[in-house]
């Protein structure tokens, strides 16, 4: 059983790093249900 | 035959007050959690004008220092001082907020900003002696109001305050009563944002060595929007800021797409340069305060000074080909579609090797790539990393997984092919742009041949798509030579074939 499997996340991924959408892939591929994703700029 | 670069200006303006008061890591922190031990500290960790002034990265960009220079000495710089540094550099100045606060009060058409009559008093002299500021905007200040009338309409009518040393020294009130497109919170914001461009433009021009009559076309690429409640984004920053600038024969129009504006602006610009249907166009943008303190937390955690204190500018001429400047290849774009996806290897793959296969180039025939050039000071300490550095890796793993490079050079790419970044983190500042002056003087001094700028654009933060955005463009040495020269052989190998064929065709008639 995967560390994220029937986990809620919730995502915020760097626009200059890994965006949130990916992220929610891998994520979801693992089990985890996302709450909440999105991609912020930090520059 | 291609456009080129003919100068750029960049400058900065060291805005200390103004990082409490008007950046929003810091207003928004004022309302969610006003007692805060960030806002109790944050007035420890402010930098001195001289200590903005003498930092390495603020150097490098208004130009007195390369890139190469910057890179040389360890990071972080901001606890190595460049002693007595100097203020004025050859792409721009690094503008003191006093003075700055003059020119916002010049770039004010409507009478919204008024500052205090001792304050312009105090500060008219140097705000004249400065060389890039002409008559006609010295002979726009306005002498300046009493303490009462400004606190009236900070206390009475919505007005901003303006502070100077934590006093307020003025006010810049509202331009309509119900009207939040034109409350004083983004009147300041858009006059900070074109004052900021008018100086840049100011330099620009100057450096370009051309008459301000010159410039047919200016295309501003800021990142804010200026208009009523009816046309929320209706514009124009360009023309405004070509008006105070004097460019008395430029029309103008502005162009958005976040960071990567810039990039878009002057592939814009070179495309209306080269179609003919413009001869001179500058690319500008002013300054935002809002991203004032944006990594201020971080910083006054791991006990920094607070870096992100300067407003940025720039601002780029571009002409018809002179034979000598670098070219603008417009035949070398890369651009993120619509369908390129959000991977950050889809995306470099766009921005990059799109117009590099379209020549069967290989990505080591760029010489320097200039991607998103922040000053990693300012990233790292707020866990954003070394964002440049982090563009190279993944351009140089392209390049390995192209085969292009031996996986064992991976580690060199960056160094060889790419630069430290020294830009502040004013979103479209650092976007790609910042290399386009130095780059201009590598490739005509030919210690470059091709630079490719590339922007990048977080269009999901407007949440009207979750696209991220880009376009890239290739500078290049000029070929006009090469291309007249292509030309006049042509030229005159035509005219011997009609020679050749009229003589044949009169002999033909003889024999006849």
């Amino acid at each position: 059983m995967s560390l994220l499997e029937g986990k809620k996340v919730i995502i915020i991924g760097d626009r200059d790093g890994i965006p949130g959408d990916a992220i929610a892939e891998c994520a979801t591929s693992a089990g985890a249900e996302v709450i909440y994703s999105s991609t912020e700029c930090f520059v | 035959m291609n456009s080129v670069v003919k100068g750029t200006g960049y400058i900065l303006v060291h805005t200390p007050d103004m990082i409490m008061r008007n950046g929003t890591t810091q207003t928004t922190e004022m309302i969610v959690n006003p007692g805060s031990e960030y806002l109790k500290e944050l007035p420890n960790h402010i930098r001195t004008y001289d200590q903005a002034v003498n930092y390495y990265p603020n150097q490098t960009y208004i130009g007195n220092m390369t890139p190469a220079e910057l890179a040389a000495i360890e990071g972080p710089w901001y606890d190595k001082p460049m002693e007595n540094a100097p203020r004025y550099g050859k792409f721009g100045e690094i503008m003191p907020e006093a003075e700055f606060y003059l020119l916002m009060q010049t770039c004010d058409v409507f009478d919204l900003m008024r500052l205090h009559k001792d304050f312009v008093a105090e500060h008219l002299e140097a705000f004249k002696a400065n060389p890039i500021i002409d008559e006609t905007i010295v002979a726009r200040v306005n002498a300046g109001v009493e303490q009462d009338e400004i606190e009236h309409f900070v206390n009475d009518e919505h007005a901003e305050g303006i502070y100077y040393n934590d006093k307020l020294v003025g006010y810049l009130k509202r331009a309509h009563d119900v009207d939040v497109n034109l409350s004083a919170h983004v009147m300041l914001e858009n006059i900070v944002s074109k004052a900021s461009s008018v100086l840049a433009t100011l330099y620009a021009v100057q450096n370009a060595g051309i008459n301000k009559e010159d410039v047919d076309y200016i295309i501003d690429c800021c990142e804010e929007a200026c208009g009523d409640m009816n046309q929320r984004g209706g514009g124009n920053f360009a023309k405004a800021t070509a008006e105070i600038a004097g460019l008395v024969n430029a029309s103008g129009s502005d162009v958005r797409g976040f960071c990567a504006g810039p990039a878009h602006a002057i592939v814009d610009a070179a495309s209306l340069v080269k179609s003919g249907a413009f001869k001179c166009v500058i690319v500008s943008a002013g300054g935002c305060t809002a991203k004032l303190g944006m990594n201020g937390k971080d910083h006054v955690k791991k006990g920094l000074p607070i870096l992100e204190d300067v407003l940025g500018g720039f601002a780029i001429v571009i002409t018809e080909n002179d034979g000598v400047s670098a070219e603008i290849n417009l035949d070398m774009l890369g651009k993120h579609s619509v369908g390129t996806g959000s991977a950050p290897q889809a995306v470099i793959s766009a921005l990059v090797t799109q117009s590099l296969d379209k020549h069967g180039l290989k990505i080591t025939d760029i010489d320097k790539y200039s991607p998103e050039m922040q000053n990693p000071d300012v990233t790292k300490p707020a866990g954003a990393g070394d964002v440049p550095l982090g563009n190279y890796k993944m351009i140089g793993a392209l390049a390995v997984k192209r085969g292009e490079i031996d996986k064992k050079d991976l580690a060199s790419f960056p160094a060889k092919h790419g630069m430290m970044g020294w830009a502040p983190t004013q979103g479209h500042i650092p976007s790609g742009v910042p290399y386009i002056g130095f780059a201009r003087e590598e490739i005509m001094r030919g210690e470059i041949k091709k630079a490719m700028i590339i922007g990048k654009g977080s269009l999901f933060l407007g949440r009207m798509t979750n696209l991220f955005d880009g376009m890239s463009f290739v500078m290049q040495t000029n070929t006009a030579a090469e291309a007249q020269a292509a030309a006049g052989v042509s030229e005159d190998e035509v005219k011997v074939l009609i020679g050749k064929a009229l003589k044949e065709f009169a002999a033909n008639l003889i024999a006849e």
